[in-house]
């Protein structure tokens, strides 16, 4: 009897694990034959610290597939794995796509997932498109790694000169992520120019470091507040920034935080609440109110029917660019030959997204050179302006 | 440094330090009685955390039921892992039921991921208690200064529970020798579920003021405080409850100082736990407080 209950149970338990891939399946584009489709895989966080940015790009993404459902006349399958926030997850997850044969891979929300995942695909040569991971070390000397948004060295300068010239700041405090490479390198970016600015070594009053993951940044801010510096930069994951800002101000630092693109999710101010009123961060330029041409007005209408109440971040629609970006280059390469999508996507030029029109320098980065600015106002993230460098 | 930045980060480390207590004794508790390291106690406190979140943000409970309602149902949770995952393997090795720990951690992190996802929530705002006040020219949030009036009060009830009732009497008897408490006519395994419902019960008081300093939660917050706590409970000597309560404030002192006095290696912070930890084993492996204990043959 009990033999006879295992044996059912097993046989059960397979079928649902079938039922649940024929309705995931389904779900990404019906059931056509393998050689009718392009795959084309995605990696991003979906649980863990990161999982609120992931998800933001994510939406974009399936959006872009729904409005752009072929290319080269076959379907195109979006076949989505989570990296769990978790770097040595990220290299799993690649390899868990190209055993699937996808065609090109999209991703990833958080430099660190990016270049944890570049090895691998290097070593597959496959080629990859960065959503909003804007490290250096994401395409340096990795010649299938190529990205839609712009880096950090430009985005660390655009964060120091806004605090020089807009908010008039001699002397800064950096608090930085540690264990993060996407908030070390802009913090580093940012040192350099801030330093450059004020032609003065010390500006930089205090580098604080803090770990992901930290829930107690009161020591690190009591530091910063003896030193009282004019401004605080702050890169790094939402949740901790938020949790830093809050911590500041209730400490009574009345400095204003600064931070970049990785600040605009809605955990941001969830976590953060009425003390993270007022908080400035550079990000991709997109802004709803403002589409730059018909491609975006027509993204924005069709998010607001997937999501009525919901303010449209950046990296969503930087999601969306890089699906984009991987169907032009399949269609100018005319098939999905990784060496030719290589190439298609190494010379590109002009390429016109819904985030800017960009060519790809020799590195595989966007020359993208506007930032925008944004701003907390009233728990939503306004758009304050555009910042570009002179 | 000046007089009054010192004093802040003293503030600071108090109330880290009656955070870390107030987990640290549920752990104690539970080792003092099985000699059991229970691992998922970081876990079980990331739970009471959820459960706050729910009871007042999704069934809308006033504080002074919810607080209750949370702190009952952790103890509950505390109670069910006991008799579904430890109480099986009693008269197994110690090995076992420290993998079984493990195991449930994992369980529980996971569980809560798929039901809570992984997105960090917010913890709702007690304004009150967020609002600071100024000492001199220190500024301190009222629940900081609740934090160790709750930990000492805590502390102050579990030595009477454990010293002076019925209870406490059995559960002295079932730490020293099971078996013979057995014999002698106590319900062991209600001494033990009653061990860890307090364990689990003050797991939460933790979590409620965890929740109102920090507001985030998500489903791993639990593992950094967990190993922590343990680290407390170790160097206050682990199995006593005022050892515990010792150890949470040196560490949460040292760990601020830390960062007061050598500002260049804030990130390893978490680091100076552990080496506190070796150094311990090391050098006085039963703690502060501990009694060497001989062992049985």
């Amino acid at each position: 009897m009990k033999k006879i209950l295992a044996v059912l149970l097993c046989v059960l338990l397979s079928v649902g694990l079938f039922a649940g891939c024929g309705s995931k399946a389904a779900s990404n584009g019906g059931t056509a034959a393998a050689d009718d489709v392009i795959k084309i895989g995605v990696f991003e966080p979906l649980t863990g610290g990161s999982a609120a940015g992931g998800e933001l790009e994510v939406e974009g993404i399936k959006i872009a597939n729904q409005m752009h459902p072929e290319v080269l006349g076959k379907k195109v399958e979006l076949i989505i794995v989570d990296n769990k926030s978790d770097k040595a997850e990220a290299a799993t997850a690649v390899s868990r796509l190209i055993d699937q044969g996808v065609a090109s891979i999209i991703g990833s929300w958080g430099s660190g997932y990016s270049i944890a995942a570049g090895d691998v695909i290097k070593k597959a040569e496959i080629t990859a498109v960065g959503t909003s991971c804007t490290n250096m070390m994401v395409t340096k000397g990795n010649d299938w790694y190529f990205r839609v948004c712009f880096i950090d060295p430009f985005q660390g300068k655009i964060m120091a000169n806004y605090a020089f010239n807009k908010l008039g700041a001699k002397t800064a405090a950096i608090v930085q992520e540690v264990s993060n490479d996407y908030s070390v390198g802009l913090a580093s970016y940012f040192k350099d120019e801030f330093i450059r600015l004020t032609g003065d070594q010390n500006s930089i009053v205090e580098i604080s470091n803090y770990n992901t993951g930290d829930t107690d940044f009161s020591g690190i801010l009591t530091n910063i507040k003896a030193k009282n510096p004019d401004v605080i930069f702050a890169p790094g994951n939402f949740t901790e920034s938020a949790q830093v800002v809050k911590q500041g101000k209730k400490l009574g630092i009345t400095a204003p935080f600064i931070g970049g693109d990785t600040w605009e999710t809605d955990e941001f101010i969830k976590v953060g609440g009425a003390d993270v009123e007022g908080c400035v961060f550079s990000t991709f330029l997109f802004d709803e109110n403002a589409p730059l041409n018909d491609e975006a007005s027509k993204f924005i209408a069709e998010y607001k029917k997937a999501y009525p109440d919901k303010a449209i971040a950046a990296v969503t629609a930087l999601g969306y660019d890089s699906y984009i970006f991987t169907l032009d280059a399949i269609a100018r390469a005319g098939s999905t030959d990784p060496k030719a999508v290589q190439k298609a996507m190494a010379e590109t030029k002009g390429f016109e997204g819904i985030t800017g029109t960009f060519d790809i320098t020799a590195d595989g980065d966007a020359d993208k050179d506007i930032a925008a600015i944004k701003e907390v106002k009233d728990g939503q993230f306004i758009f304050k302006e555009t910042f570009t460098l002179q | 440094m000046d007089l009054q930045t010192f004093f802040q980060h003293l503030s600071n480390g108090i109330s880290l330090g009656s955070l870390y207590a107030l987990i640290a004794v549920g752990y104690t508790m539970v080792y003092g009685i099985l000699r059991l390291i229970n691992f998922a106690h970081g876990d079980i406190f990331m739970m009471a955390m959820y459960f706050s979140f729910f009871s007042i943000t999704l069934f809308h409970l006033p504080w002074f039921i919810a607080i209750p309602a949370t702190i009952l149902a952790t103890a509950l949770l505390g109670m069910v892992i006991e008799a579904t995952a430890y109480r099986p393997l009693r008269n197994a090795p110690k090995t076992s039921i420290l993998i079984s720990a493990i195991g449930v951690s994992f369980l529980l992190e996971n569980l809560a991921t798929y039901l809570f996802s992984g997105k960090p929530k917010s913890f709702p705002e007690f304004t009150y208690m967020t609002s600071t006040i100024q000492l001199g020219s220190v500024s301190v949030q009222r629940v900081s200064l609740l934090t160790p009036v709750v930990t000492l009060a805590a502390l102050a009830i579990l030595l009477y529970v454990i010293n002076k009732t019925k209870l406490g009497m059995a559960m002295r008897a079932v730490s020293k020798d099971y078996e013979t408490a057995r014999v002698m006519g106590i319900k062991i395994n209600r001494v033990i579920a009653a061990t860890f419902a307090i364990g689990s019960a003050l797991a939460a008081i933790g979590a409620i003021m965890w929740g109102i300093k920090y507001i985030r939660i998500e489903p791993m917050m639990g593992v950094m405080p967990g190993l922590k706590c343990f680290i407390a409970a170790v160097i206050g000597g682990i199995g006593n409850p005022v050892g515990a309560v010792l150890g949470g404030f040196i560490l949460g002192m040292g760990e601020v100082m830390l960062v007061a006095f050598f500002s260049q290696i804030t990130g390893w912070r978490d680091a100076f736990a552990f080496v506190a930890l070796i150094l311990v084993l090391l050098i006085r492996p039963t703690g502060i407080m501990g009694e060497k204990t001989t062992e049985k043959v």
